[in-house]
């Protein structure tokens, strides 16, 4: 692990490109902000999935990280989580993706009911998560059945 | 608006018998400034426009940039957190500046708060004063009630404006004696109006005092410059409560 480490920290540095860490943060944050909302749509999610693998491409490419890692670097600390956040933000967005209905934070522009979300309980009555499978690797979604053995699910209606 | 910087910057960490070493105030034109930055953001603009320009950031400690962190910090034309009042670095507005301006940004002054690299400065001291007492130890077991011990409002409020505490670390800056005790006057005060605080006052008082002398803290000679500083307008008053509580505890000690 603690190669591995290294190695990351090293390519990081030895990179030097043109184009900032927080350059790079602000790319992604725009993809997620506009296409992985909290209302998001099979189109604009299908679209992030083909710009997330292309910044994080040219993050590794051509990103700026200067000094060493014999000193406090902060550019550094930036960089490792930013490569993260280029993981993790498709991760997200696949994950958005495969869920088809509209759910609490998710809202799927095309589940609704006049701009209300609407729920499929027939086939997303359960938890998911994803396992990692390593870097590059596609991860594998696993889900938990919700069982309710008092209450019948039902619409929640404010209005 | 357009501003001219002068920025210590040192790239290797001090020690505490020489610190401030290998660093110098460096000198950077700022243009395309919005007055309605903060001054962090406008550190920001300062680091991308370094970087392109192959010169390694500055380096500075920021978190929540809200006012409730105390991660941030810095001297700004000579004061902690800069001009305005009660109003941490990252509350600060590039508003409050002019067009023009010359801005001299420093780390905090304290042998007992070395500086890590450029304006970013090791305050670990306060976490050990903090780990030498400023806690209730009792072990309270479930939350309980509210309001099940009665605290007078007057004490509460005497107990909260000491609580507001964010150990930035301002009030050692401001100090010429590199006093810390703003800092810790407002954990001795902080416990001593409460109830459940008051068990162990006597305790909490030796333990942080001696804390913060052996930390290197300075003492108090009456100028309230930390009061000034502070980016939560602790009162003094807390000081003359700390002298009290450790007074107390010295003729009470057995």
């Amino acid at each position: 692990m603690h190669g591995e480490v290294s190695e990351r920290i090293r390519r990081l540095l030895s990179i030097q490109g043109k184009r900032t860490v927080d350059d790079f943060h602000k790319a992604l944050g725009k993809i997620m902000w506009g296409k992985c909302g909290m209302a998001r749509n099979e189109a604009g999610l299908q679209q992030a999935l083909q710009e997330i693998p292309v910044l994080r491409e040219e993050f590794w490419r051509d990103v700026r990280v200067l000094g060493s890692n014999e000193s406090l670097n902060q550019s550094l600390e930036k960089a490792g989580r930013v490569a993260d956040f280029l993981e993790f933000g498709e991760l997200l967005c696949r994950d958005a993706l495969e869920r088809r209905e509209s759910c609490g934070g998710h809202f799927r522009e095309e589940w609704q009911d006049a701009g209300e979300a609407q729920r499929d309980d027939e086939n997303f009555c359960h938890a998911a998560v994803w396992e990692y499978k390593g870097e590059g690797q596609p991860e594998v979604r696993h889900q938990e059945e919700l069982v309710f053995e008092n209450v019948a699910l039902a619409v929640r209606s404010y209005k | 608006m357009k501003v001219t910087l002068h920025i210590w910057r040192q790239s290797q960490p001090s020690t505490k018998s020489d610190f401030r070493r290998d660093g110098a105030m460096v000198r950077y034109e700022l243009d395309g400034v919005s007055s309605d930055m903060s001054f962090l953001e406008m550190l920001d603009v300062l680091n991308e426009k370094l970087i392109k320009e192959g010169q390694e950031p500055v380096a500075f400690d920021h978190d929540c940039r809200e006012g409730i962190c105390g991660s941030c910090g810095v001297v700004i034309n000579g004061r902690p957190h800069g001009p305005e009042g009660g109003t941490t670095a990252c509350q600060l507005h590039m508003r409050s500046f002019k067009d023009g301006a010359e801005i001299w940004i420093e780390p905090w002054r304290a042998s007992a708060f070395p500086v890590v690299r450029d304006l970013v400065v090791d305050r670990s001291a306060f976490d050990r004063i903090v780990q030498s007492g400023a806690f209730v130890s009792v072990n309270t077991g479930a939350p309980q009630d509210a309001n099940a011990i009665p605290v007078p409002k007057a004490d509460a409020d005497r107990a909260f404006d000491a609580a507001t505490c964010i150990g930035c670390g301002a009030c050692v800056a401001a100090c010429k004696n590199a006093s810390a005790m703003l800092f810790v006057g407002a954990k001795v005060s902080h416990f001593a109006h409460l109830p459940q605080g008051r068990v162990e006052r006597a305790e909490r008082a030796r333990n942080l005092v001696a804390t913060m002398d052996a930390e290197g803290f300075g003492n108090c000679t009456n100028q309230y410059e930390c009061e000034a500083a502070c980016p939560k307008e602790i009162p003094v008053r807390v000081i003359a409560e700390m002298n009290r509580e450790y007074l107390r505890a010295k003729v009470t000690e057995e």
